[in-house]
């Protein structure tokens, strides 16, 4: 299990023909793709179609019928996986920011430092204070989440991710729930990350970022990759009706 | 006699109905303060114990083992369907029986357990199978997403349980307990039944032996009663203010 002759070169994340169902309903009907380091994908669709179960796959939070996921080597769904090695390989954001609510800006992004790495109080609150400015929100450390908007709180969400050093980050719909003028902040701070050569898996329906930050874009429809492409060809040369008629949807 | 005391005992020879003879008479004094202190470390230490049972039983009602959470459902439905009175009779007078004893001197015979054991025991269980229900509509309360989040950081059921859920469900519990504890401090007054020497014990005590006294006896069981709850309500507010998040829920 504990790998390891993966390098560098190697996919970091590899997904290979996946299936999963909710009791009777498919919802990935044996989905494959490969993310080297430093990529970007996004993974577009219609609601549904099993976007949000494979990137939660990615980092166990849902397991798998069968197939493979591999992170770095690691086998995800090995039961006798030590999903903490896991967990400080992938960062994973979620729509509804999930902050701890009892815990300030601050306290959340330490929390797993602390915690789980068990770093000293001094270097996590140190690293935890360049992240907040990182994400663009210092003043707020000492600000509890209910005190923040939305846009703010999936900063935050993005900076506790952060804190654990992740290889990978996983963005699952964060603009969904986000009121319009604030979605801007939040992909500024994405963007920033994947221009400094974070790996990231994004679950989106913002087309103009998409097209923008990705390196490469899969369309997922009824459990399947329907279609995949870099985005200057991909939204101008689909060839597949269904991704030509989402596309006609959404843009 | 002093002044006060002096008023008291005047009051007493004019209106024979309101004889305050534990302001005046030193040995009934003593039985109210006696009476009280029993009240007090009764109840302090049934409500610890019972949050105690609370939490751990709450805990046992989310465990794996199904045995373990029926013998907890049992337990519930045991404790809160049936009369806390019932239940301090049973555990001293059936119970009782079948406990050891001991003889301090060859002829006397104790029971390891006391009447003022029986009541903690007895009490405690009571409340606790409350809190026990009460803790864990808590923790139903804390998101499941929220410990999704805290999954994704890496830490595991224990540290999720104990720095997420718990301080969150605690501060969602807290008005149900607050109103469950207060239940408990009135209900010590029925360790009367066990012959417990508490607060309603002794105020009855003074009155069967000075008839004259019984309304003045009322009188101050209301007023006792009234300030007891009412610290330990001033306490769970300040509390819940204390644990209050700043923007979060209600």
């Amino acid at each position: 299990m504990t790998n390891n002759d993966w390098t560098p070169d190697q996919p970091l994340v590899s997904i290979h023909d996946v299936h999963k169902s909710f009791g009777d309903l498919e919802v990935l009907k044996g989905v494959s793709l490969d993310i080297m380091k430093g990529e970007v994908i996004c993974i577009i669709g219609p609601s549904g179609s099993g976007k949000s179960t494979l990137i939660r796959c990615v980092n166990a939070l849902n397991t798998i019928d069968s197939g493979s996921i591999k992170v770095e080597g690691l086998e995800v769904h090995d039961p006798g996986l030590d999903k903490l090695e896991l967990r400080k390989r992938v960062g994973m954001v979620f729509q509804q920011y999930n902050l701890f609510p009892h815990k300030t800006a601050l306290e959340n992004i330490m929390m797993a430092p602390l915690k789980v790495l068990k770093q000293p109080q001094a270097e996590a609150e140190e690293r935890a204070h360049k992240l907040i400015k990182r994400v663009n929100l210092g003043g707020k450390e000492n600000s509890y989440p209910g005190e923040l908007s939305g846009g703010q709180q999936q900063r935050v969400a993005i900076a506790r991710s952060l804190a654990m050093n992740p290889d990978v980050m996983l963005f699952d719909e964060v603009t969904a729930a986000l009121d319009p003028e604030t979605v801007n902040e939040v992909l500024l701070a994405i963007k920033d990350l994947a221009q400094d050569g974070m790996t990231c898996i994004l679950v989106t329906h913002e087309m103009g970022f998409a097209r923008e930050v990705a390196d490469h874009i899969y369309f997922t429809d009824r459990g399947v990759i329907v279609e995949h492409g870099p985005p200057a060809t991909f939204f101008t040369e689909a060839t597949d009706p269904r991704t030509r008629e989402f596309l006609s949807q959404i843009l | 006699m002093n002044a006060f005391q002096q008023y008291f005992y005047d009051l007493a020879q004019t209106h024979p109905k309101w004889n305050f003879i534990y302001l005046y008479d030193p040995t009934q004094t003593d039985r109210v303060i006696e009476g009280l202190w029993m009240t007090i470390q009764l109840s302090v230490v049934c409500v610890i114990l019972s949050v105690i049972i609370g939490v751990v039983g709450a805990w046992a009602q989310g465990a794996h083992s199904k045995y373990l959470r029926l013998v907890m459902q049992g337990y519930i439905q045991f404790f809160r369907n049936t009369p806390p009175l019932v239940q301090l009779m049973f555990f001293y007078f059936a119970l009782g029986q079948f406990t050891p004893t001991y003889s301090p001197d060859g002829w006397l015979e104790v029971p390891i357990i006391s009447n003022v054991g029986w009541a903690i025991i007895s009490l405690s269980f009571f409340a606790g199978a409350f809190n026990v229900e009460i803790f864990r509509a808590g923790i139903e309360a804390v998101p499941d997403s929220t410990q999704e989040a805290a999954e994704a950081l890496g830490m595991n059921r224990l540290q999720i349980y104990i720095y997420i859920v718990l301080p969150l469900a605690f501060r969602v519990s807290l008005p149900a307990l607050n109103n469950n504890l207060v239940n408990l401090v009135k209900t010590t007054t029925q360790a009367l039944a066990i012959a417990v020497p508490e607060l309603l014990y002794q105020m009855i005590s003074i009155y069967n032996d000075y008839s004259t006294a019984q309304n003045a006896c009322m009188v101050f069981l209301f007023f006792a009663y009234f300030i007891l709850v009412g610290i330990l309500v001033l306490g769970m507010h300040r509390w819940e203010h204390r644990l209050r998040i700043p923007g979060y829920g209600a």
